[in-house]
């Protein structure tokens, strides 16, 4: 009979159809950060990193049954615009976000994730947070679904103001900030630091200009060469790194730079190089710190996107979510969540944890010099350069996870605790 | 004396090329009583096809082309836009130009993208043009002072001196006139808002490589522009001058004073207690409000001066 032979066929091929489609679960990140106005450079080079990573990931089949998909939104470093997205994300189901750029947007987005998730149960949303320094994300506004996966703004400064001090021809110190959340704390902890470690040295300045909003820095240039400073400490990132960079040299300002973002968006092309031996930098990471892995993503990356590999903790963030998913056995933030929260992970340049106390990524930073490449004369080690300019960081020193790990007065609440 | 001649550097670069920019607004704004909200929107477009001819062609070649291009566009708009919605008055005048702004901006995306474009200062003009107390000036921002001056001096005996700019000064005030005697003054109209599109474009060409070349200069420099044209006077030519050197030198002195109302009361014992919202509004420096200074600066002009610093008109 053949309706009696249909129906255990058609249930075979439901059935069939169903693990296909469960062999198809897909775990969609929204990424939001911008992509237009002035730091849409940033916005889109964090944006292909994170493809680049989703790519491999599922190539690599890491959480078996399980694809990652990034879906991008343009949030203009607007938290207002943010918010606004983040309905759109709950709205299409979508239950893991990341963001990187500018803390205002970070401390907004935080807040309406824990908002969300408490008048939500059952619908929660994981907030992976990649690049938004501001110390209060892990401290005083911390909560349980955001993590950080980049060292905190106080972290930094803790470690480039222990390699400042050494350098005893430093006298007078500039700090220009942009005048937002992140370089305000950026502001208080130079302040504080060098008060502590090295208290002979003056402040002679300390600018807080608009966020992205300054096209000339000539006239801020003309301040600092002014004020007889030797050396400028900055965290400002993208364009107002690099236009700062640019009035520099034009103007003939000889200080050092000591910076957070001088090896990204545009910086060692707009510097050259007058900023050889002059421009150093603490990041997490840079292409010239030996790895094999990394030797590897940055080849690959450089050849499909003509970008350099720029973000480390991408890389690192998005391994650590596969792995949490997998050893959850499931995609829901709630388990994954509860993976991530003190979990460690090893890599190729020692084991990072996220700490639980904070879900702050504890991890070894690295402080570098601006060089000539080896194969423009300078270190033989030296072997990346960034942007193709001829030019690239040389380690100085690595900071050691307890080095740079501050203290934390987050108290935070597990869910259903 | 360093600090102060190099910021004055500064600042008249900047405020000349704030001038070449706002010169066109305010000949057409004298002369149709349009207030060209896309104004800006032709500076952006002529930083736009600078970076594009300087791939095509070269700098030099670029800085003549874009100007003449945007000015072509210009007289377009003027004979196929405005002229139409000229008879519905002047609020239908305002919408179109307004609309044309949103026009632009997207066609801007479209063409060339949300983030900036790489348009570079060439290599003949990358380098210090001089060295003042051990600051250099680059010499580029000689050049953008010396093609608003030349600009500058072109307008001025062009207005004065040929018979085409006597007839634009007459059709000013007495276009009946001008029209009875035979004069074609829609056909000037049409001329003086390509003419002023095209300043707006070369101040866009010239600027690109000194600033940045993307989507948000029409939007970032567009208010500016309008608080030139309020405190010089509407329709001034002399006055938009005054006032642009006079935002420049401001915005580019306010930057670098680190004065605040705390410092100006501190030595009169007058202080508030730290963390407090008196504290954070007297210890805001004027380096802080410096964004905000122009249009402070507008609406002073407007309460205590209505017709601007140089202006005739009154209404």
């Amino acid at each position: 009979m053949p309706a009696r032979l249909l129906a255990p066929l058609a249930f075979a091929v439901l059935s069939c159809a169903a693990v296909a489609a469960q062999a198809q679960e897909v775990v969609r990140i929204a990424y939001i950060d911008p992509l237009s106005g002035p730091f849409a450079n940033v916005g889109d080079g964090g944006l292909k990193h994170f493809q680049f990573m989703a790519d491999e990931l599922n190539r690599r089949n890491a959480v078996p049954g399980m694809k990652f998909e990034i879906v991008a939104f343009d949030n203009k470093v607007s938290p207002q615009e943010t918010l606004n997205i983040l309905k759109q994300v709950a709205d299409r189901g979508i239950r893991y976000v990341t963001q990187g750029n500018g803390s205002s947007v970070a401390l907004a987005l935080s807040d309406a994730v824990q908002k969300h998730n408490e008048r939500n149960p059952g619908r929660e949303i994981l907030y992976m947070n990649y690049a938004a320094v501001d110390p209060d994300l892990t401290n005083s506004k911390c909560h349980y679904f955001h993590f950080r996966f980049d060292a905190n703004s106080d972290m930094k400064m803790e470690a480039l103001t222990t390699e400042l001090a050494k350098d005893r021809r430093i006298r007078k110190v500039y700090l220009i900030n942009q005048n937002y959340s992140f370089g305000q704390a950026v502001s208080r902890a130079a302040k504080a630091d060098l008060k502590r470690k090295r208290p002979d040295i003056e402040i002679v300045g300390d600018d807080l200009h608009p966020l992205g909003q300054v096209k000339d820095f000539a006239p801020y240039v003309a301040k600092i060469k002014a004020s007889g400073a030797d050396t400028v400490i900055t965290g400002n990132w993208g364009n107002d790194m690099s236009l700062l960079v640019k009035a520099a040299k034009e103007a003939g300002l000889n200080v050092n730079f000591y910076t957070y973002y001088a090896g990204f968006a545009g910086v060692a092309t707009a510097v050259g190089e007058a900023g050889v031996d002059r421009m150093k930098q603490i990041t997490d990471w840079h292409t010239n710190v030996p790895s094999k892995e990394l030797e590897r993503v940055n080849a690959e990356f450089k050849k499909k996107y003509n970008l350099d590999w720029w973000f480390l903790r991408v890389h690192t963030q998005m391994n650590m979510l596969a792995e949490a998913i997998k050893r959850a056995q499931s995609a829901d933030p709630v388990k994954v969540a509860r993976q991530l929260s003190g979990m460690k992970y090893a890599t190729e340049f020692g084991e990072v944890e996220m700490r639980a106390a904070d879900h702050q990524l504890i991890q070894p930073l690295y402080i570098s010099t601006f060089v000539r490449s080896a194969a423009r004369g300078g270190p033989k080690e030296v072997r990346y350069d960034v942007e193709n300019t001829g030019y690239a960081f040389k380690t100085d020193v690595r900071i050691e996870p307890y080095v740079s790990a501050q203290p934390t007065s987050c108290q935070m609440k597990a869910p259903g605790n | 004396m360093e600090f102060l001649v190099i910021q004055t550097l500064n600042g008249l670069s900047y405020g000349l090329l704030l001038f070449l920019l706002s010169a066109g607004l305010t000949l057409i704004f004298s002369m149709m009583g349009v207030l060209n909200f896309a104004h800006a929107s032709f500076y952006m477009v002529g930083a736009y096809f600078g970076y594009q001819f300087t791939r095509w062609l070269g700098f030099w070649p670029a800085l003549v082309v874009a100007p003449l291009a945007v000015g072509v566009i210009g007289m377009l708009v003027e004979r196929y836009g405005l002229r139409r919605v000229h008879r519905h008055g002047h609020v239908a005048e305002l919408l179109f130009t307004f609309g044309l702004a949103y026009l632009v901006d997207e066609a801007v995306h479209l063409v060339w993208g949300r983030a900036a474009v790489e348009y570079a200062v060439p290599p003949a003009l990358d380098g210090p043009l001089f060295t003042v107390f051990g600051s250099s000036f680059p010499a580029y921002r000689g050049f953008m002072a010396a093609v608003a001056i030349t600009m500058l001096a072109a307008i001025y005996l062009g207005l004065t001196r040929t018979r085409v700019g006597l007839v634009i000064q007459a059709a000013l005030t007495h276009p009946q006139t001008v029209e009875a005697l035979g004069h074609n003054v829609p056909r000037v109209f049409m001329l003086t808002f390509g003419g002023g599109s095209a300043l707006a474009a070369l101040a866009g060409a010239v600027g690109g490589p000194a600033f940045v070349t993307d989507p948000g200069m029409a939007a970032a420099i567009g208010p500016i522009v309008f608080v030139i044209v309020v405190v010089g006077g509407m329709g001034s030519l002399a006055g938009a001058f005054l006032a642009s050197l006079l935002i420049g030198l401001l915005q580019t002195f306010s930057v670098a004073l680190d004065w605040s109302l705390g410092g100006l009361l501190g030595p009169l014992g007058v202080a508030a207690a730290e963390g407090t919202l008196l504290a954070e509004v007297l210890n805001l420096t004027l380096a802080q409000a410096a964004p905000m200074l122009p249009y402070l600066i507008m609406v002073l002009m407007l309460v205590v001066r209505p017709r601007g610093l140089l202006g005739t008109r009154t209404t």
